[in-house]
């Protein structure tokens, strides 16, 4: 890899992916985990580094059709205020509550978060659930090309995700979801603020007459990518939310995590908590 | 020799031109660059918050942040914080309330108080304290701060 020899400050979105294509680039945006990773030592910062700030399609949150967009730039504050996510989608609020501190969220940005693909990454089990994609640009010829996919199929290990070195990530698209809706997000850590999470639970689906259904459940710091789990969706899928069912759905969910020990809580304590927080949350949507 | 970059932006309302180097942070350049010392220099990882200084209207670590990403940014550090009647307000409170003990926390916790206070969250000491919440103090064990900024916003203790 390349030392550090140029910088570069595109100012639309032509420029920034015509400057990825030799792949040799690191990109800046909140720059909340670069700057640390950087000066560690734990991340080279490559022969380009380039700062995205100055692209206007990277920012903005706004509908489009059935869709929420939100901007790769848009800071975790700017999705916490926002007026269509708060109507929309609360638990991606709620989320972003629980993201570090004030400070931390006025700078970091969603696309940051995503492509820094940290297993506890804060926002990534609430976009899970809400069944977010992700929008890649490149410019393979003299054109510029975008595709989607699925934010579950995106993350491939611990800072690795399938996004090329070529590509850029412009935005996460988020269907507007039906009526009778749900989703419930729980962090738990140490304390509220700048912790990272021990373990995360996100759980949404259609709530009907008791019956959940379209069940989406994600699992956050318990494998090295955040996680769906489709065993625990499928128990849950089509049932009566009673205490049979739920304590079955935490016995699936604690079956179906394999979380490793480190610092921040043992294999064990984790699979428990799994367990726990899931029937939780469970029980809190069943008596709502 | 390491990459440099000329960058211009707007620092506590004067416009300034600095080349600084492009791996350096905000904080770095602040200091050791300008020369305005007043934002301190913590953990350097976005812990403690006593590099907190205020981007475009918003308080954010200085020490997370590339220094060439302030070029064309208005930029206010503590002692860009004159004549400013918040600001102001805070100062008298924090001596008033003794918020103040080795002061190292003090000019972070006040750039953060006063982008609290400009954008109205300090309606109790729950939203105060959780406004703070990037801010490490060792001293004091945080009641005179929360009693400082709550005594200029007006919430109830």
């Amino acid at each position: 890899m390349s030392e550090l020899k140029h910088y570069f400050a595109p100012t639309s979105l032509d420029q920034a992916v015509e400057c990825l294509k030799d792949g040799d680039v690191t990109i800046l945006a909140g720059g909340t985990d670069l700057t640390p990773q950087s000066q560690a030592g734990r991340v080279k910062i490559k022969h380009t580094l380039m700062n995205i700030r100055h692209v206007p399609e990277l920012a903005g949150i706004a509908l489009e059709g059935h869709e929420i967009r939100i901007g790769a730039l848009a800071t975790i504050t700017e999705i916490m205020q926002h007026p269509l996510i708060k109507q929309h989608l609360p638990v991606l609020v709620e989320a972003c509550d629980h993201f570090a501190s004030d400070q931390i969220r006025n700078a970091a940005t969603i696309g940051g978060n995503i492509c820094n693909a940290s297993p506890a990454g804060d926002t990534l089990i609430p976009l899970l659930v809400l069944d977010a994609s992700v929008e890649l640009a490149s410019m393979p010829e003299a054109e510029l090309y975008r595709h989607s996919m699925p934010l579950s199929t995106f993350f491939i290990g611990p800072g690795k995700t399938r996004r090329s070195l070529c590509e850029l990530l412009t935005c996460v698209r988020i269907p507007l979801p039906p009526e009778n809706h749900v989703a419930r997000f729980h962090k738990l850590g140490t304390r509220p603020a700048l912790d990272i999470s021990t373990i995360s639970i996100g759980i949404a689906g259609t709530l009907k007459e008791g019956v959940l259904s379209n069940v989406k459940v994600a699992f956050g710091a318990v494998a090295p990518t955040p996680v769906r789990a489709p065993r625990t969706e499928k128990a849950l899928e089509g049932q009566r939310l009673d205490e049979a069912s739920i304590a079955k759905a935490a016995d699936v969910a604690k079956d179906e995590v394999k979380p490793i020990d480190d610092v921040r809580a043992t294999a064990w304590y984790r699979k428990e908590m799994i367990h726990n927080i899931t029937k939780r949350i469970l029980s809190h949507v069943a008596q709502a | 020799m390491s990459l440099k970059h000329d960058i211009e932006f707007t620092l506590n309302g004067i416009k300034r031109r600095v080349t600084v180097d492009v791996t350096m942070n905000a904080l770095a350049m602040l200091r050791d660059v300008i020369g305005l010392t007043g934002t301190k220099y913590g953990c350097g990882e976005g812990e403690c918050g006593a590099c907190t200084i205020q981007v475009d209207g918003v308080s954010l670590n200085s020490c997370l942040m590339f220094a060439v990403d302030c070029d064309g940014r208005n930029v206010t550090t503590i002692e860009g914080l004159t004549n400013d009647s918040t600001a102001d307000a805070l100062r008298d409170a924090f001596v008033e309330h003794g918020a103040v003990q080795c002061g190292f926390c003090t000019p972070g916790m006040i750039m953060q108080a006063d982008h609290m206070l400009k954008s109205e969250c300090c309606g109790d000491t729950d939203s105060i304290k959780r406004g703070i919440e990037g801010n490490l103090c060792r001293c004091t064990g945080y009641k005179k701060i929360v009693d400082a900024i709550a005594a200029v916003s007006g919430a109830q203790t």
